[in-house]
């Protein structure tokens, strides 16, 4: 084991090696393994946020429906009352309405009988007088007998 | 092939032996099977590492990719785990070393004698593939990473700083020259201790392949197989070793006792 030049030269090839090595061979390498290290934690993490805003989702559309569902029962809830209401007011329209037809009917009524009745006495009055006129045979003023047959008239 | 030789004690020398330029006793000598192996091996890693990392994607890996992901994020685990400044070097260093120490403590579980006897053919009298078992080449890295570990000393605690941790600690200002040739030792034992570590490890297991390869031909496999396979767990392991160690003295001089 003779110690000689070989040594220097040694130190130079290690040297010139080790320079290379920290020149082109580390940095990129321990740069892309630490790029590929932030890439999967990112994906890890996007993957993990994805989760939550799913159940976050979720959770909102469950509220959602929840909330529509009861719009919807106040919504059946109100068409209900509101229908009752409408027959309510059409029972009371409508009995209103029959009870003036019947008032305007009874009026109507009363008119014709007594528009009858007025009839009738007329005629009464002139079947009287025809009748009268008929007994008697005789001219009658009918002026002169005029409020004697109306007293007749009045009285049928 | 222990056969060619007069006997074992000489295979076992030629098998020692580097193939090398210039002066063997002196120091301006090199090492050139341990210099062309390591920076082929070196090469091989800067290829696979550069490759990856021109195609890294942040989508889905393909096979390459996992595989280099899987190493660096490992490194870095080893790397966050014992230094928690921050450096843009450690983490690129403590790849580096790995991977290359790795690399290089496997070419010793190819076939023993076939490249040094393919160098043979060649021309070349000595060859070992095997760089970290030659202690240049483990020396080369520790002291690389000694002269991080001053640097870093001095540049996160300041010239003073680290000059009270070097002269006033343990014992304080009355035992200053005592302090000082504690801290040195300290500091020496660091480079010294990784150096040694990785090369007796990978050198004693040469050795025993060595002779391994001296046993008749039809028992061979037995012991090599087993001596493999343990092998294998022990070059990743000094791999594991030298980088973990390298962090923690890196870590060390960034941080006050």
């Amino acid at each position: 084991m003779n110690i000689n030049l070989t040594l220097l030269g040694q130190m130079i090839t290690f040297g010139l090696l080790v320079w290379v090595t920290m020149k082109f061979v580390w940095p990129p390498i321990i740069q892309a393994m630490q790029e590929r290290q932030k890439k999967i934690a990112d994906g890890l993490a996007a993957a993990e946020r994805g989760k939550h805003e799913q159940q976050l989702a979720e959770e909102k559309a469950k509220q959602v429906l929840q909330e529509a569902k009861q719009q919807a029962a106040e919504i059946i809830a109100q068409a209900q009352k509101r229908a009752n209401e409408i027959v309510e007011a059409s029972k009371d329209t409508a009995r209103i309405e029959g009870e003036r037809i019947k008032a305007t009917a009874q009026s109507e009524i009363e008119q014709e009988v007594h528009r009858a009745r007025e009839e009738l006495r007329k005629q009464v009055g002139a079947i009287a007088v025809v009748g009268a006129e008929r007994i008697l045979k005789k001219e009658i003023d009918p002026k002169a007998h005029d409020q004697v047959i109306q007293d007749l008239v009045a009285q049928i | 092939m222990a056969a060619e030789y007069a006997n074992a004690s000489e295979y076992i020398k030629h098998h020692l032996g580097h193939l090398t330029l210039g002066d063997k006793e002196t120091f301006w000598a090199i090492h050139v099977d341990t210099m062309f192996f390591s920076i082929l091996l070196g090469a091989v890693f800067l290829f696979i590492f550069i490759r990856a990392a021109r195609r890294m994607t942040t989508g889905v890996p393909g096979g390459l990719q996992n595989f280099v992901e899987i190493l660096v994020e490992f490194v870095d685990q080893q790397v966050k785990d014992s230094f928690h400044g921050r450096s843009k070097v450690i983490a690129p260093l403590a790849l580096t070393l790995f991977v290359w120490i790795f690399l290089m403590n496997i070419v010793k579980l190819l076939p023993y004698d076939l490249l040094p006897y393919l160098a043979h053919m060649a021309g070349l009298e000595y060859l070992r593939i095997n760089p970290t078992s030659d202690v240049n080449a483990t020396l080369g890295m520790s002291i690389a990473v000694f002269f991080l570990i001053i640097f870093y000393s001095f540049y996160i605690k300041g010239v003073t700083g680290f000059s009270k941790e070097i002269f006033l600690k343990p014992f304080g200002i009355w035992f200053l020259p005592f302090n000082f040739v504690l801290k040195v030792v300290e500091e020496i034992a660091k480079p010294v201790s990784l150096a040694l570590r990785l090369f007796g490890n990978m050198y004693a297991g040469g050795l025993i392949f060595t002779l391994i390869a001296l046993l008749p031909w039809w028992i061979q496999w037995t012991l090599g197989l087993s001596w493999s396979l343990f092998k294998l767990l022990i070059i990743t392991l000094q791999a594991f070793i030298f980088m973990v160690l390298t962090i923690v003295y890196l870590s060390m001089a960034h941080e006050d006792h």
